[in-house]
């Protein structure tokens, strides 16, 4: 296949980037996307230019690494990550263009790389169980009903890429935060700390700068791992709940 | 140089705790007066990073990727062991003890692998109360299945995703402590050097991915959570980033590496398309569980998986059936890719390669129904159907061996400490828990096992005896030298504007490692790699493009350091497959088998650990030999007959 690629540069944070554009001449369809991305940055490198960065790592779909928004969606055309995007996807003679993500809480770090630990903080803010290593009970002490389980792995499987972000008109992370909110809300293990939770998590998210949601849904029909916009409505009677209870924890303090 | 293993005296099950008795104690409060540094944020980094900083130790973390999450423990599909015997069939720590030395064949320690058994019960239990959502079954309770060859259901799993789950449980609790401030995280930031201070380790060298800035970060001890070196293959089912760099720095400041030759090769990945692959992906082999694996009993050429009707019942020969009748598909890892890999050199593989055997589950639909088989593989299936365009609910999978793991790493003593006191290898980047071949699903139990369990105790015990005083700051001239060092490396890389890509170094290396290094080794081939290297070194470091700037985001200048690394590396596991001419695990010396043709162990002359001793640039390395010591199983050959 022969392609033409619309490629967004941007040499650092500050700088400012223009969209560049190369030929692909000798593309198979049997190629990842990224792959067809290396092949391109192999003849770069030949030519003496800088080689299009992008963020990638397992290239198996699963550690959240890779982005890019292909020809206007997070990921390309299908539900999937963008390393699992086969070229056989698109057509001989096609133009593709390639954008880093775009959010205000995203900030483009080089070319196709963007500054993702937004993310990061809000989890720090709340995504997890207070247990510490050692003294817990054994597993088998509190059964969860299968239905249970199956639905917290559902949200659980959010591999944190932010392609919701990118999807939303209002680069909005409600479908992130409340994968999160829900797994928690639905185990057993994290009803104790549940309402704390989701203040803080949502709080750091509005901090971080992300948009509300206003139930386009872009994120669910681009999530490459199906997370469902009923997180979103949980996350959100979980909210209510904790606002009218008001329920607040003192950190710290202990023993005397 | 004398190795001491430090493994406890007294009965095997009593070992653990009578050393943890008599491992020291940090004063509660002293713990914040101590710094501890942790490279690496996989299963075994985050785990033990998080742990710590519970503890009360002020710990840095650090990680290449952007988050903490990325780590490639979370590619890892199929599941975690546990001895916790909920099935009620049999299991045990002393089976699950058994089944790991055996597996291993032979050549892990009896000691530190019961240290693992025991404690995989407790990982579970950890997991579960972190809210890692695992398997149920519709009681409630949590789901088991066999796994890779085990006789007994002790895989704990979270559907083909149980790696992300654990590594998110890990992660979560690394967050908890970092909003605690017990731990000051370092994303997109790579460790380039390890500083030694009258023996002892006393920090590292960075690089800031993003900025570029090299800086020294001190502390009371060292903590190399960096996993795996399977990338020295160039194809393998690692992260692109996966590297040895962090372990190959601190080699060549001392520590000895240990079993750089055991290279687990895993049966059930994808087979390569072309010459742009940038890597192998794995297919759980928890597919081997319902599918079966088969060759036709005569050759046809390029065989595709949709015209695999075609070739009758009688005429298709389930190979690993046929010569293992009691475990069937599910021999363990080694057995199964090295005779995939004969079949294919017979020239009965499939596919446009003929490097391809099938893995076939019409009979599994058959039998259990399609949605059965969907529940259980779905996002496998789904994954294979991707990348192939093949569907295999319609058609047999195409699969092929593919480097999965490194069961060789940085030589540990049984308190995870290195020969440099204060630098500690945790997961796997230490060589200890797994001998010659590991066993499926008990690389999450060991990531876990000595983040959670071990390395809280053991490290304890180092900082209580040095005690807080003992600490150098990063004003230190050896901290200037390793500091200057590393500039100079970086700019000695941008200096060198020759003519090949650091990938074409790369995929040179990987290609003879595979072909010479790889399923099967024999001396001819390891003399002949040997040679290949020592050239491609050369020429690397005359003939390496790496364009951009030292100062900015540059991947070609962070994959050059790593591949000439790897290079470096590669020479020691050929060195290591020379000196082991014995067939064992994944090592198999075509020079010693049985004459069946399965791998022949010879623990007359070879039951030990070999540990290799950096003497300088282009100097041979020296082996050093601990011996190992089997007080609870007879050495047996394995048969999975």
């Amino acid at each position: 296949m022969k392609l033409t690629l619309k490629v967004w540069r941007q040499k650092n944070k500050e700088a400012k980037g223009e969209f560049k554009t190369y030929q692909a001449d000798h593309v198979s369809t049997d190629m990842s996307f990224l792959e067809m991305l290396d092949v391109l940055n192999t003849s770069l490198i030949k030519k003496g230019e800088d080689p299009i960065h992008f963020d990638h790592d397992c290239r198996e779909g699963i550690c959240g690494m890779c982005s890019l928004y292909i020809n206007g969606h997070p990921h390309g055309p299908l539900q999937t990550t963008t390393c699992q995007l086969h070229m056989r996807t698109f057509k001989d003679g096609e133009t593709i263009t390639i954008e880093p993500w775009r959010a205000g809480a995203f900030p483009v770090i080089k070319d196709l790389v963007v500054d993702r630990t937004a993310f990061d903080r809000i989890q720090q803010a709340g995504g997890y169980v207070s247990v510490n290593t050692g003294g817990v009970p054994d597993a088998n002490v509190i059964p969860i009903p299968k239905k249970v389980a199956d639905e917290a792995f559902d949200a659980a499987a959010c591999i944190g890429c932010g392609a919701c972000v990118a999807a939303c008109k209002n680069a909005s992370a409600m479908l992130f935060v409340s994968a999160k909110v829900s797994q928690f809300a639905l185990l057993p293990q994290g009803h104790a700390e549940r309402k704390e939770r989701v203040e803080k998590m949502v709080a750091q998210m509005d901090a971080e700068g992300f948009g509300s949601c206003t139930n386009t849904k872009a994120c669910e029909a681009e999530c490459p791992k199906g997370i469902s916009v009923t997180n979103i409505a949980r996350m959100n009677r979980e909210y209510l709940s904790a606002m009218f209870t008001n329920y607040k924890v003192e950190v710290g303090g202990g023993g005397d | 140089m004398k190795l001491d293993s430090k493994i406890p005296d007294g009965p095997l099950a009593e070992k653990w705790t009578k050393h943890k008795f008599n491992l020291k104690l940090v004063n509660p409060a002293n713990k914040r007066k101590y710094e501890v540094i942790v490279v690496g944020t996989g299963l075994a980094g985050a785990s033990a990073a998080a742990s710590l900083g519970e503890l009360g130790y002020n710990v840095k973390a650090f990680c290449f990727q952007d988050s903490p999450r990325r780590a490639h423990s979370i590619a890892a599909q199929g599941g975690i062991n546990a001895a916790k015997n909920y099935q009620n069939d049999g299991d045990s720590i002393h089976r699950l003890f058994y089944d790991t030395i055996k597996g291993g064949d032979y050549r892990a320690r009896e000691g530190n692998v019961y240290r693992l058994a025991e404690v995989s019960v407790d990982i579970i239990d950890q997991c579960v109360a972190q809210g890692v959502p695992f398997a149920r079954e519709y009681g409630g309770l949590l789901a088991n299945r066999s796994f890779g060859g085990a006789q007994v259901s002790r895989t704990f799993y979270a559907r083909g995703q149980t790696g992300q789950q654990l590594l998110l449980g890990a992660y979560s609790a690394l967050n908890r402590q970092i909003a605690n401030g017990k731990v000051k995280m370092y994303s997109r930031t790579e460790m380039l050097d390890v500083v030694v201070v009258d023996g002892k380790a006393r920090g590292i060298i960075t690089r800031d991915l993003i900025t570029g800035k090299i800086e020294s970060h001190s502390a009371h001890a060292v903590l190399l959570c960096t996993g795996g070196y399977g990338n020295v293959f160039y194809l393998s089912t690692n992260a692109k980033g996966s590297n040895v760099t962090a372990a190959w720095r601190a080699h060549k400041k001392g520590a000895l590496f240990g079993n750089p030759c055991f290279t687990q090769i895993h049966p059930t990945c994808i087979p390569v398309s072309g010459d742009h692959q940038s890597k192998l992906t794995l297919m759980s082999e928890s597919l081997r569980n319902d599918g079966r694996v088969w060759v036709p009993k005569v050759a046809h050429k390029g065989l595709k998986a949709k015209d695999a009707q075609s070739i009758p019942e009688a005429d298709r020969d389930y190979f690993l059936e046929r010569k293992y009748p009691s475990f069937g598909n599910l021999v363990p890892r080694d057995v199964a890719s090295r005779n995939a890999k004969m079949m294919c050199d017979e020239g009965r593989g499939v596919g446009p390669t003929g490097l391809a055997v099938f893995l076939d589950f019409s009979d599994a639909i058959k039998r259990d129904g399609r949605k059965t088989i969907e529940s259980k593989y779905g996002n496998l299936f789904d994954m294979y159907k991707q990348i192939t365009g093949d569907n295999p609910y319609e058609m047999p999978m195409m699969i092929y061996p593919a480097v999965h793991y490194t069961m060789g790493g940085l030589w540990v003593d049984y308190n995870l400490s290195t020969n440099i006191p204060g630098l500690y290898a945790l997961g796997e980047a230490n060589f200890s828990d797994h001998g010659a071949n590991r066993l499926g699903a008990s690389a999450l139990m060991q990531g876990l096992a000595d983040g959670y369990f071990v390395i809280p105790y053991t490290l304890g015990d180092y900082l209580a005896n040095i005690g807080w005083n003992d600490k150098v700051g990063t004003d230190h001239p050896a901290f200037k030298e390793a500091m200057d060092a590393v500039n100079a490396r970086v700019n000695k890389l941008l200096s060198i504007k020759g003519k090949k890509t650091v990938d074409e170094f790369h995929r040179e290396l990987g290609l003879t490692m595979w072909e010479y290094c790889g399923m099967s080794r024999n001396e001819a081939g390891l003399k002949i790699a040997k040679k290949k290297i020592q050239d491609l070194k050369a020429e690397f470091w005359q003939n390496v493009d790496v364009l951009g700037s030292a100062n900015e985001l540059n991947m070609e200048l962070e994959k050059a350091g790593r591949v000439a690394d790897f290079i470096e590396l590669g020479e020691l596991m050929v060195d290591d497959a020379l000196a082991r001419a014995e067939s064992c695990g994944g090592h198999f010396r075509e020079e010693s088998q049985t004459p069946e043709g399965e791998a022949l162990r010879k623990d007359d002359e070879y039951a030990f650990v070999s540990a290799w001793e950096y003497k300088g640039e282009n100097q041979p390395e020296e082996l050093h030999k601990e011996e190992l010591k089997f007080e609870n199983v007879k050495l047996t050959q394995r048969s999975y007959k």
